[in-house]
């Protein structure tokens, strides 16, 4: 008797479980979602750490090395230009991924605002809602095109050929790609609006820019976090198709797209050069799928927990 | 539902206008020189006759008003013309596409049989086979079946449609031959030998974007057989004693089809842009590679049309889509 109240007041003792505990939890549950996560925490740990331990410059022309097998020297060979394959794989990895979470958090930067300002203020729903409509109305691969086109002459010779197109690709990915995350972070925060708390915090008198941010913001995290996840995935994919379209980055300047571009005129002779940018492409988007797909799981509580 | 019908089509033409109008001015803001590739030893005179030939002395709203005016008046009175032979365009300035030298609605036509062969044919192929796998899935959640195809439609829509037309390409075109890699637009279907023909360079790209397709549209049947099977009528239906194949067949799937169907009419327009990367891998010669074309070649009139064609698909199918959603749903009414 005495030790079950024992244990009754230790466990009231405990400092509450963190929320985020448990979604853990119920992630762990989900095997490919962790398979995803623990080959995309690998793919990024390849790119940013890789380059140090496989010190081989990625742009280094050896002419006399060129076109070579895979060797103790090269494991994935060499390129037409005697460019070893490993090291720019790992160096492309790093401006894809670089590129598709930059180009995430702006476009979760727009729908977030966007979304949590249409859903709160009334008064500019009408014409916010207007505006997505229109954006995802807009043909966006052609849209998208053209403005990489149009566009980097000017930017490449402001800011540097490297820098201005990464800026101007992130900034194209980000614009055409923020409608699906303000829609839902609208239709949460319109729900979230009738509940009680908000009708407290307001009735205390909380002015409208703390009640987004303490009240509103930590609420919607959890649709915009699987949407962050998708949007990495949509931003990769686009920024490799651009540069397979020969419309992303300046060829000496390698990404993904870019390697797997380059290689396609001599894919008879050497089609390993086409399959393994490929592959890192697939693999990094299939695993971060993965990861959203398990997120939403896990975040929806009326499944925690089965 | 008349009226709602109605509203949506006069909201719309400013819609429409104001598309046209961010199209023109992306473009018009844009600093690339159309005579940029004629040779440098053009004389500075000569240039400039050729610029006002081109129209570009005159103020950006004058061209703009005069797109509109030949997109929207002279161009549909040519297509009546040439349907009726009758002559009421006689006189009307066509849009001229600067790198064909011809009007850009002519070459646009030329085009669009590849495209509409080719990527119509991958997108019904892909509904066709996305239903019965999103059905399947749903009514044996967690079978095998179910984790095969979960599996299969995540790596469709993970692995980028350039990299899957590359292997096959790899695989059947270079190492078995069975296929030829490049699209033969010259190609003409006249006996069975050439029909063969023009099956055996359609399969690849076709495989390529119905696979793509079919990953997406089997999630959406899926997660919406999901949602019906769990429903109260679905047990009436069962207590009445109806069998299995009725209540899937007829009651859940029914109900299903009503948001896919949407979502199938919602894919179409992608059916003319978005296959631009599948047309550029296979070497189709279709509207997306028109598209990539006139952009390389600063074609502003061509550019300005293709894209706005694209608009224009666009909402009109986002406009069938709710209007279809509508007319299937009696539960939902917008007015």
């Amino acid at each position: 008797m005495t030790e079950l109240s024992a244990q009754k007041v230790d466990q009231a003792l405990k400092p509450p479980r963190n929320q985020w505990w448990d979604v853990w939890d119920q992630f762990k549950t989900h095997k490919g979602a962790l398979a995803g996560l623990f080959i995309f925490v690998a793919i990024i740990l390849a790119v940013t750490v890789g380059p140090w331990i496989w010190s081989i410059d990625p742009t280094y022309v050896d002419i006399r090395a060129r076109n070579q097998g895979p060797s103790l020297a090269h494991p994935f060979g060499t390129d037409q230009l005697g460019r070893d394959l490993l090291a720019r794989l790992m160096a492309g990895g790093k401006v894809s991924i670089a590129v598709g979470m930059t180009a995430m958090l702006l476009s979760l930067f727009l729908g977030t605002l966007i979304g949590v300002v249409a859903g709160f203020f009334k008064r500019v729903e009408g014409f916010l809602m207007g505006m997505t409509d229109l954006f995802l109305s807009l043909p966006l691969l052609p849209l998208l095109l053209l403005m990489v086109t149009l566009f980097r002459e000017p930017l490449s010779q402001r800011f540097g050929p490297e820098t201005g197109i990464f800026f101007l690709i992130v900034f194209a990915i980000g614009v055409t790609s923020w409608m699906q995350t303000a829609r839902i972070v609208r239709g949460e925060v319109l729900a979230l609006k009738e509940r009680e708390y908000v009708l407290a915090a307001r009735s205390i008198g909380t002015p409208s820019r703390r009640m987004v941010m303490r009240h509103i913001l930590p609420n919607v995290m959890s649709p915009i976090m699987v949407s962050a996840t998708l949007g990495i995935a949509n931003a990769i994919i686009t920024e490799s198709a651009l540069s397979f379209l020969g419309l992303g980055f300046p060829p000496d300047f390698p990404t993904w797209g870019r390697i797997l571009f380059d290689a396609v005129d001599q894919m008879q002779l050497y089609p390993i050069r086409v399959i393994l940018p490929g592959v890192a492409i697939s693999l990094t988007v299939l695993s971060v799928n993965y990861i959203g797909d398990g997120l939403r799981d896990a975040l929806d509580p009326r499944i925690r927990g089965r | 539902m008349l009226t709602y019908t109605i509203r949506r089509l006069l909201i719309a033409i400013p819609t429409l206008l104001f598309i046209s109008f961010v199209i023109f001015m992306l473009l018009e803001l844009a600093p690339g020189d159309p005579l940029a590739d004629q040779p440098l030893t053009v004389p500075p005179e000569v240039r400039e006759k050729m610029r006002i030939a081109l129209g570009l002395d005159q103020p950006g709203w004058v061209r703009y008003l005069l797109w509109l005016k030949q997109f929207f008046w002279t161009e549909p009175l040519y297509m009546i013309d040439g349907w009726l032979g009758t002559s009421f365009s006689e006189g009307g300035q066509r849009i001229i596409s600067w790198q064909f030298r011809s009007p850009a609605m002519d070459v646009i036509w030329q085009r669009l049989p590849q495209t509409l062969w080719v990527v119509g044919l991958a997108y019904l192929v892909g509904v066709i086979i996305a239903l019965p796998i999103g059905i399947i899935s749903a009514y044996r959640q967690y079978s095998w079946f179910d984790q095969i195809g979960t599996f299969v439609s995540m790596i469709g829509f993970s692995v980028p449609t350039f990299f899957t037309g590359v292997v096959l390409i790899i695989i059947f075109a270079v190492k078995l031959q069975w296929f030829p890699s490049i699209y033969d637009t010259t190609l003409e279907v006249t006996d069975a030998a050439s029909f063969w023909k023009q099956v055996k360079q359609m399969i690849m790209p076709v495989t390529v974007l119905a696979l793509f397709n079919a990953s997406q549209i089997s999630r959406f049947m899926r997660a919406s057989m999901l949602d019906n099977l769990g429903q109260d009528y679905v047990r009436t239906a069962r207590a009445k004693g109806m069998s299995e194949k009725v209540v899937v067949l007829k009651h859940v799937l029914r109900n299903s089809l009503i948001p896919v169907v949407t979502v199938i009419a919602l894919g179409i327009p992608t059916i003319f842009g978005g296959a631009i990367i599948t047309e550029q891998v296979f070497k189709v010669n279709g509207l997306g590679q028109l598209l990539i074309v006139a952009i390389y070649a600063n074609d502003l009139p061509m550019v300005q049309t293709l894209t706005f064609m694209f608009a224009f698909l666009t909402v009109m199918f986002n406009l069938i889509a709710d209007i279809l959603y509508g007319v299937l749903d009696p539960r939902i009414r917008y007015d």
